[in-house]
């Protein structure tokens, strides 16, 4: 595997090796003192964040140093990013300055993708972290490793994915890594937060969230941004939390042993209530902890893999 | 004075000889007793020059990605012999100055008629008139005026350009497309652009201000011209305006044509182009009300744009793409191939339509003895590659790279001077 652009591209061979070396990883660093292991020794792997983010990148940077590669951050603040250099140059002078991996995350849907087309002659490693409103394909790594640790398994279960999938990177890649990988996915969310087409993917899709609870393994609440909530997709706040929030009385219709998943920052009372973000079927730490995991699978895979897969 | 020898008018019928003489036609038939300068056009055909009612020539402003110089080169190249010049320059062509600026430019450099279009609104705002009548007025002659690039998008302001625009017997062309459904719209709103995560530009946006323009020329009694058609429902809604008797005419791009929004995967942005790339069943229905006469002409909206600014991730990339030289081998590829058009339908919409629309009384003329010389020699049979570089134009930005298309443009002549020839156009 050279890059990591994107779920819709992974095969489930390729995705279920990742969560197995996940897996793999994290049972080897358990209850060790010295959370390291050598792999990457001597490998450079620069995050490159051209949006604010603290949990992707802290994450990405700790999977790099427990897998003892050489992590460096560049930010779109305090850099050659502010003064106006192509996506492409920078690209293209860090891949020069010896990076064996970019991480990236981009406002700009595909940029990712156009990254990994400028370093085709070279030998670095591109991973999306997030390209605008496509996709984030480690966060659907690591939510799906967070699921097969709950439930056992994703062949059959049903997922719902609640809220703005319009405009959600976590929504799109969890649509491909969670179909590629046996389980049936239900979108629920108003129509206008549904992106046109969403008929031809291959998931059902609801407006009406109570219909759905009972048949779930798991619910994903998706984050809304407050950008939405002035753009008219919906009437208010308040509107949105009471037919399309997690509530209390919501989380007693799922079936017991449902998990709740949220990609984080969460906004409290909006989209999922607080005893229920606080509540034992809510995994929203392990899927933090996982995406360490991951992560470190994902770098293991692009860096010290002895041939290409894809 | 040339001759060209036997090249066949419209693809109908045996060869002719066609003798020019001080700019016109002067013979046709069987020319003996001659022996200046002759053009072999065994097996081309022969057709009035093209007219362009939709080109971005860049100057003044942006001499980095193309001239007036080198867009006329581009134009010949092409098989054009006169071509409009879009006012979303830098700075607009809002005035005499710039519009007059244009039109010398034009005349200099001498291989297509350069036409500037003015601005319908001041800096192309949509705020207030800019001075239509001064610039109709001027030496440039302006017939056409667009906010190309920027939709008219207050009713108001739009009523009052047509309205206005009938006392100097000038065309509004519209660049239709609705702001407020475009908000940070990236691609056609549809299945790619959803899942690729692109900004979608919904159909909708462009046929309702087409609908709306429509019903106001009518009730103002005016002519409008609708810029670069991109939808199968704007075509229905041209059809419906034309039956109720709106003089209403219509272009449609080669891109819009050929190209749908399957190739938006890449996310390599020569693909953006604003109306963006539709679905396979848009191009489908463009071609047919192209064929109809439901969409009047083509037009190339030839956008040329510097590396930088396509190089680079999607949404900060510009829309547009080239299109003078490759528009006749998209044409014969589209419509002429699968048998929606015949040469003397290729004449129409790519010469006699425009010209009629924009009032150009030497231009898209019959190819007949007395007419004007404005002529262009098809090669029908042959193919080419598309490679961006060798393009006239000074910048490279084609989506057809790489693609082999039907159809060269052998020779063109404006007034009967040659001013492309093999791929080479005459200085």
């Amino acid at each position: 595997m050279r890059h990591l652009l994107s779920c819709e591209n992974l095969g489930a061979d390729q995705a279920t090796a990742i969560l197995d070396t996940a897996g793999a990883l994290k049972q080897a660093l358990l209850g060790r003192e010295v959370r390291k292991l050598p792999t990457l020794r001597g490998r450079t792997v620069i995050t490159m964040f051209y949006e604010n983010s603290t949990r992707t990148r802290v994450s990405f940077e700790i999977a790099g140093k427990w897998m003892s590669a050489d992590v460096v951050n560049v930010s779109s603040g305090g850099s050659s990013v502010s003064k106006g250099e192509s996506l492409r140059d920078t690209a293209l002078t860090l891949a020069a300055a010896g990076a064996d991996c970019v991480i990236v995350r981009h406002p700009a849907s595909g940029a990712a993708q156009r990254l990994a087309d400028w370093l085709g002659g070279t030998h670095t490693s591109v991973v999306n972290a997030g390209d605008g409103t496509h996709e984030h394909p480690t966060q659907a790594l690591l939510d799906a490793a967070t699921l097969r640790e709950r439930l056992g398994g994703l062949t059959g279960r049903r997922v719902a994915i609640v809220g703005d999938v319009l405009h959600s990177r976590v929504a799109r890649s969890n649509v491909h890594l969670l179909t590629t990988l046996g389980a049936e996915v239900v979108l629920v969310a108003p129509p206008t937060l549904l992106p046109a087409g969403v008929e031809s993917w291959p998931v059902s899709v609801s407006h009406e969230l109570d219909a759905e609870l009972s048949a779930v393994d798991a619910v994903m609440m998706l984050r809304v941004q407050a950008e939405r909530m002035h753009g008219g997709f919906f009437p208010s706040a308040r509107e949105y939390s009471i037919a399309y929030g997690l509530s209390e009385a919501r989380m007693r219709q799922l079936p017991d042993h449902a998990v709740v998943l949220h990609p984080g920052p969460m906004l409290r009372g909006m989209e999922i209530a607080s005893a229920v973000a606080d509540s034992p079927r809510a995994a929203i730490n392990d899927q933090v902890r996982n995406g360490v995991h991951v992560r470190m699978a994902v770098l293991y895979h692009l860096l010290a893999g002895e041939e290409e897969v894809a | 004075m040339t001759l060209i020898r036997g090249a066949v008018p419209y693809g109908e019928g045996d060869p002719v000889d066609i003798l020019v003489e001080d700019g016109r036609i002067s013979e046709i038939g069987n020319v003996k007793g001659y022996d200046g300068e002759v053009t072999d056009a065994r097996g081309l055909v022969a057709l009035p020059g093209f007219v362009d009612l939709h080109t971005h020539l860049r100057e003044p402003g942006r001499e980095d990605t193309e001239t007036v110089d080198t867009g006329s080169k581009a134009a010949a190249l092409g098989g054009y012999t006169a071509v409009f010049a879009m006012a979303n320059t830098d700075p607009v062509a809002d005035n005499p100055v710039v519009v007059e600026h244009v039109w010398r430019r034009g005349r200099e450099v001498g291989l297509v008629d350069v036409h500037p279009i003015g601005a319908v609104t001041v800096g192309l705002k949509g705020e207030r008139l800019a001075e239509l009548g001064a610039m109709a007025r001027s030496a440039a002659n302006v017939r056409i005026f667009s906010d190309d690039g920027m939709c008219v998008a207050d009713p108001l302001i739009m009523r009052r350009a047509l309205e206005y625009g009938k006392g100097l017997d000038i065309l509004i062309a519209q660049h239709a497309e609705e702001p407020r459904l475009t908000v940070g719209a990236q691609a056609h709103e549809g299945e790619a652009a959803a899942r690729l995560g692109l900004a979608g530009w919904p159909a909708a946006a462009e046929e309702s201000i087409v609908a709306r323009d429509c019903l106001l020329a009518g009730h103002v009694g005016a002519r409008l011209h609708v810029c670069h058609v991109s939808t199968a429902g704007t075509a229905d809604v041209l059809r419906w305006a034309k039956a109720r008797g709106t003089q209403v005419s219509a272009e449609v791009t080669p891109h819009h044509l050929l190209l749908d929004d399957d190739r938006l995967a890449t996310y390599d942005p020569v693909n953006k182009v604003n109306p963006p790339l539709r679905t396979s069943s848009d191009t489908k229905v463009l071609r047919e009300a192209l064929a109809e006469g439901v969409i009047d002409c083509v037009a190339t909206d030839h956008a040329p744009h510097a590396p930088q600014d396509k190089d680079c991730e999607w949404a900060a990339a510009r829309p547009g793409m080239l299109g003078l030289q490759t528009a006749l081998s998209v044409v014969v590829a589209t419509m002429v191939r699968p048998g929606l058009l015949d040469w003397r339908g290729v004449a129409r919409v790519m010469s006699e339509r425009p010209a009629e629309i924009a009032g150009l009384p030497d231009q898209g003329r019959p190819v007949a003895v007395g007419e004007p010389a404005n002529l262009v020699l098809v090669d029908p049979d042959r193919t080419w590659t598309v490679r961006g570089a060798e393009l006239a134009s000074l910048a490279g930005n084609t989506p057809y790279e790489g693609m082999e298309l039907p159809g060269v443009v052998h020779t063109t002549l404006l007034r009967g001077r040659v001013t492309a020839r093999e791929g080479q156009a005459r200085v």
